[in-house]
């Protein structure tokens, strides 16, 4: 309890787009009840703050952390076990502190590569064929800038997590429903479901809550959303376009394929289920209408980047994690 | 942990213990998997032997083990053995684990460096698994004495004969308007040269008159359902349009019909046949079958010769194709074997070359009831060949067409060589790459033919030509050879030529498989349970194959066949009650969602959805446990007993031996 006798809220950016801030932000006036309940002590993306005031705080003196961002750099890693130090609990906030989300996808790759390609592109200015440098030294003093690990890592994976907020981002009304039951926490009116838990999400599918119809299915073609006038009423993925909702936990409503979309995947593995991608990878290839080879390749090039399509949000979390050249490359 | 682990390392005599080191597994295991449970590792000669077992059954009554390891050999060899150790002291069979130290590492290996590490992660990972196995108790289900059996050859006959006799009921399923399969078509059998229809004649007609038997030809299997023991079938039977009931066989319809078709089937194309037609004399069942497609009355809209001369009034224009139910308690499937197309070999000239044969073919000229009597004459129809040349392995053993031997064209083709020494006179060269002759009585029938004087020329011919290049090859065939024994090209001129072409499986195999829930290997013949110990027995609990369909073979070894089905049949009939593996999917329903990716895998037919509440089930009597579903579902919802997530992460663990270096935190 701080001085004016509130518990104290933080929520953190590591490697991630903003996007989750701009969901909590979404929250319309529920984000009153925050600033009710609770003293924002450390919010980097809303507030000033610094780390070191972070550092000075007692251990355990936070009562609740969203940490949003996949572990991408030291820097991360340090705020992550700083956080994780300070807060009672640490809620796994959105796609890529869960399983390392878009981010992640870097870990196809080695970080030179990565670099090569972000500071060589033909829109990049770099006549001396610059690269950063974690430390330069200038008449100031040497200047510091993080560190790149070799591959991007989920929270889980660098510090113990209490709860796990899936969702790319998760949904405004999981949001506002959580800080909802954290509060009656602190009325005494609720308790807290058990650690470990995947809190503001379904324990089903997508294509649970999808209200479209759905047959057998026999995939001669797959097509691109482009490609394609969807039909209003039939299951997307029958129609030849890859919808991951068959993988994918409920949470959202299936907001995605009522709009005419595939889902995605963002919400994450289903309950249970570890590999994302291997999931919806055997499925969809189990629904392949052909048995002869050429035809199976031929319709299998209708998936131009399986790897972007089947592990767009869960690379960090697979069972893999990250490719052989990825790894090597320390 | 409060699992208590025994694990059991098998030398195997120097099976194992060649290379690996199978005390220092035992050891390691005991010090460094202690923690996960092991509370006992020992290593023995023979885990399988009487002693070996009794270790385990010891272990388990004084220690107190609840879960047992032993690495061995390969599941399909002893895992039983080691199920019922364990059963018999008390411990459920199912907390048992063989993991294989033997064909998936010592054989593999020679190192013994390596084979010791590798079998000690192969065991951990075996430790692991065995944590998360749960007791099971297996299924009972009665069994229904009836058998299906499909394809009435030679080796069908024989397996519906054998259960007939025994006094349980078969329904016997043959496509053709007759059974008898391609013995039929033949004169003489090898290496005995009896006359194939009167061995199998009295067979046919025994079918025929079985009162066990219920024989549906012209007929074919449309749909499969269940399991081992209470399986239920559709048979189409194809419309005769001839009343059965009313049908004497008298054949007074086939003599009267005016309308001839050149007979593909029996015939092998050599001979004609009627519209309505029995396919041979000695037919059974006797009634024959109006060939809708090319009768004149289907044709034309008038004829009826047929009807108008049936003394019964036999024949029904009208008939429908007729879809019978039968319940069964297994299949035999014994489809046998279709012959190679040697039009795929161009450079042989069959279709182009007028006196090019098949072996088929050849079969139905040299038949006394074929279309030529048995004179054995060339395309003219009345000049016997003064030479005639017989190429073996046509289409076999050559990478471009089939790349296994078809093990009965060497014997056949010297049966040939026999017969047109014995009947023209002929000069007669036999061309060969080996020749093999290794079953009862064959060795000894080459040799007759080698003193009969017929010359064997060891080389794969290149080519069968008409073009003359010597002088003496006008108006012949020339067969163009590589001589391998003399190191020579020969062009040796012939009057005919006989392609001994391989066996292949039928062309419609895959589709049987299918319908059945069996699988093929990549040669395209059904795969037996086991190649050595269990040949008539497949994947698919109470479904058996006998026969060519299983792989190319003779006549003894076919017969050989259909009575070993026939017995495993009868035997499980007898039992009245068999015990199903439980090793079966479920569905959780909570977490099904209904997207349906999984209801048409099922190779088994298990799975069914249910509209009303839009989930999927799997019906556990029908699922064998191959896990299609377990794989595919997104959701995950779908768990297979014995092969949990839990069960395959843990056991991947330990095979990383994570379990005892803990993985450092990936490195920054
Ligand atoms: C030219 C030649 C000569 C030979 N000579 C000899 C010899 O002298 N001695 C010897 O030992 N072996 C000989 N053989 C080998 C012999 O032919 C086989 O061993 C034997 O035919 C195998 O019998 P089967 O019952 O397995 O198959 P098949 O004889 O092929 O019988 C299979 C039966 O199943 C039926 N059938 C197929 N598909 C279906 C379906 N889907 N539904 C219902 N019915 C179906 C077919 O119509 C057929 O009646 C010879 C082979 C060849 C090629
Ligand atoms: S696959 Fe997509 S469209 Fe089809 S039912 Fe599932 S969520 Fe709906
Ligand atoms: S009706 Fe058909 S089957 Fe009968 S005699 Fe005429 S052509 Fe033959
Ligand atoms: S595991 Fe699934 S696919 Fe395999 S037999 Fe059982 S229900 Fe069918
Ligand atoms: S694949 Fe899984 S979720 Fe989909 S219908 Fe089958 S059991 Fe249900």
């Amino acid at each position: 309890m701080t001085s004016n006798g509130k518990p104290k809220f933080a929520m953190y950016w590591a490697a991630s787009c903003g996007g989750c801030e701009i969901a909590v932000l979404n929250i319309h006036e529920k984000i009153l009840d925050v600033d009710a309940n609770f003293e924002v002590v450390f919010w980097p993306v809303a507030m000033d703050a610094k780390y070191k005031d972070v550092e000075a705080m007692e251990d355990g003196s936070i009562l609740l952390t969203l940490f949003n961002g996949a572990i991408r750099n030291d820097e991360n890693e340090h705020i992550a076990k700083l956080l994780r130090q300070k807060s009672k609990i640490l809620v796994a906030f959105g796609s890529c502190a869960n399983e390392g989300c878009v981010p992640a996808l870097a870990n196809l790759s080695p970080v030179k590569d990565l670099m090569d390609t972000v500071y060589t592109t033909v829109s990049t200015e770099n006549p001396e064929n610059l690269r950063p440098q974690p430390t330069t030294t200038v008449p100031e003093g040497e200047l510091y800038i993080p560190t790149m690990y070799p591959i991007v890592r989920t929270l889980d994976q660098v510090v113990d997590v209490d709860y796990y907020m899936p969702g790319c981002p998760p949904e405004s009304h999981q949001i506002a429903a959580v800080i909802d039951l954290v509060i009656q926490v602190l009325q005494g009116k609720a308790q807290l479901p058990p650690k470990g838990t995947v809190i503001g999400a379904g324990g089903s599918t997508v294509c649970d809550e999808c209200k479209r119809k759905r047959d057998v299915k026999h995939i001669k073609e797959f097509k691109r959303i482009q490609h394609v006038m969807i039909d209003p009423e039939l299951c997307i993925l029958e129609q030849g376009v890859i919808c991951s909702g068959s993988a994918t936990r409920s949470g959202c409503g299936a907001l995605c394929p009522a709009a005419g979309s595939p889902c995605i995947g963002c919400y994450g593995p289903a309950e249970g289920a570890l590999d994302f991608g291997a999931r919806l990878m055997t499925a969809v290839s189990s629904v392949i209408d052909s048995n002869k080879p050429e035809e199976i390749e031929r319709i299998l090039d209708g998936i131009p980047d399986p790897a972007g399509m089947f592990y767009r949000f869960n690379m960090a979390g697979s069972l893999l994690r990250a490719s052989r050249p990825a790894w090597d490359k320390k | 942990m409060s699992e208590k682990i025994g694990v059991y390392v098998c030398h195997c005599g120097t099976n194992i213990a060649g290379t690996v080191d199978v005390e220092d597994v035992a050891k390691w295991a005991a010090e460094q998997l202690k923690h996960r449970g092991v509370v006992i590792a020992r290593d023995y000669k023979f885990m399988c032997s009487s002693l070996g077992q009794e270790l385990i059954q010891k272990d388990i009554q004084e220690l107190g083990l609840t879960r047992v390891v032993v690495a061995a050999c390969s599941p399909h060899l002893h895992e039983r053995t080691f199920r019922t150790a364990c059963k018999n002291a008390g411990l459920n069979p199912y907390l048992c684990e063989l993991v294989s130290i033997r064909e998936q590492c010592s054989w593999i290996h020679a190192d013994k460096v390596v084979g010791t590490e590798k079998s000690k992660a192969i065991l951990s990972g075996g430790v692991e698994r065995v944590i998360w196995h749960e007791a099971l108790e297996p299924l009972r289900v009665p069994i229904h004495p009836a058998t299906l059996v499909v394809g009435g050859g030679i080796a069908g006959i024989q397996a519906a004969l054998e259960i007939a006799d025994a006094g349980f009921p078969v329904i016997m399923v043959e496509r053709e308007p007759s059974i008898g399969g391609h013995m039929a078509q033949f004169d003489k059998t090898f290496p005995t040269l009896d006359c194939s229809a009167c061995i199998l004649t009295p067979k046919m007609v025994d079918v025929g008159n079985h009162p066990n038997i219920k024989l549906l030809s012209w007929a074919e299997v449309t749909k499969v359902d269940g399991y081992v023991g209470n399986f239920q079938v559709v048979v189409k039977q194809k419309a005769r349009c001839v009343v059965t009931e009313l049908c004497t066989g008298c054949g007074i319809c086939v003599e009267k019909c005016p309308k001839k078709v050149v007979d593909d089937v029996f015939e092998a194309g050599l001979g004609k046949r009627k519209a309505i037609y029995t396919p041979f004399p000695q037919a059974v069942p006797k009634y024959p079958v109006l060939d809708r497609e090319n009768c004149t009355y289907f044709i034309k809209g008038t004829c009826k010769a047929c009807e108008k001369f049936c003394p019964t009034g036999a024949i029904d224009f009208n008939q429908k194709d007729e879809y019978l139910q039968f319940d069964v308690g297994q299949i035999i499937l014994a489809t046998g074997w279709e012959l190679f197309d040697v039009r795929r070999i161009p450079q042989y000239g069959y279709g182009r070359l007028p006196n090019v044969l098949t072996s088929l073919e050849f079969e139905r000229l040299s038949n006394a009831a074929g279309p030529t009597g048995g004179k054995i004459v060339m395309k003219d129809g009345v000049t016997a060949p003064k030479s005639v040349g017989i190429v073996h392995c046509v289409g076999s053993r050559d990478k471009n067409y089939n790349a296994y031997c078809s093990s009965i064209c060497c014997m056949q083709s010297l049966k040939f060589a026999h017969l047109v020494h014995e009947r023209t006179g002929a000069e007669v060269h036999n061309f060969y790459i080996d020749i093999r002759t290794p079953s009862k009585g064959y060795e000894e029938f080459y040799q007759r033919l080698l003193e009969e004087g017929t010359h064997f020329v060891r080389g794969k011919v290149a080519d069968i030509t008409n073009s003359v290049r010597l002088p003496g090859e006008e108006g012949k065939l020339v067969i163009q050879v590589e001589d391998t024994l003399i190191g020579k090209q020969r062009r040796i001129p012939v009057d005919m030529v006989i392609l001994s072409a391989g066996l292949e499986p039928r062309h419609d195999t895959k589709e049987v498989a299918r319908l059945f829930g069996l699988s093929c290997s990549a040669d395209g013949w059904m795969i037996e349970r086991h190649p050595k110990l269990d040949p008539v027995a497949t994947m698919t609990d109470g479904i058996m194959i006998a026969g060519c369909l299983q792989g190319p073979k003779d006549i003894p070894a076919s017969v050989a066949q259909g009575a070993a089905a026939a017995a495993r049949v009868v035997g499980k009939i007898q039992q009245k009650e068999i015990s199903i593996e439980p090793v079966r999917a479920t569905v959780n329903q909570d977490k099904c969602s209904g997207c349906r990716i999984c209801n048409n895998l099922c190779p088994f037919n298990a799975i069914l959805y249910h509209e009303d509440r839009m989930v999927s089930e799997v019906n556990p009597a029908l699922c064998q446990g191959c896990g299609t579903c377990v794989a595919a579902c997104p959701a995950g919802a779908i768990t297979g007993t014995g092969f949990s997530n839990e069960q395959v992460l843990a056991q991947i663990e330990g095979l990383l031996m994570l379990n005892v270096k803990r993985m450092e935190t990936i490195p920054a």
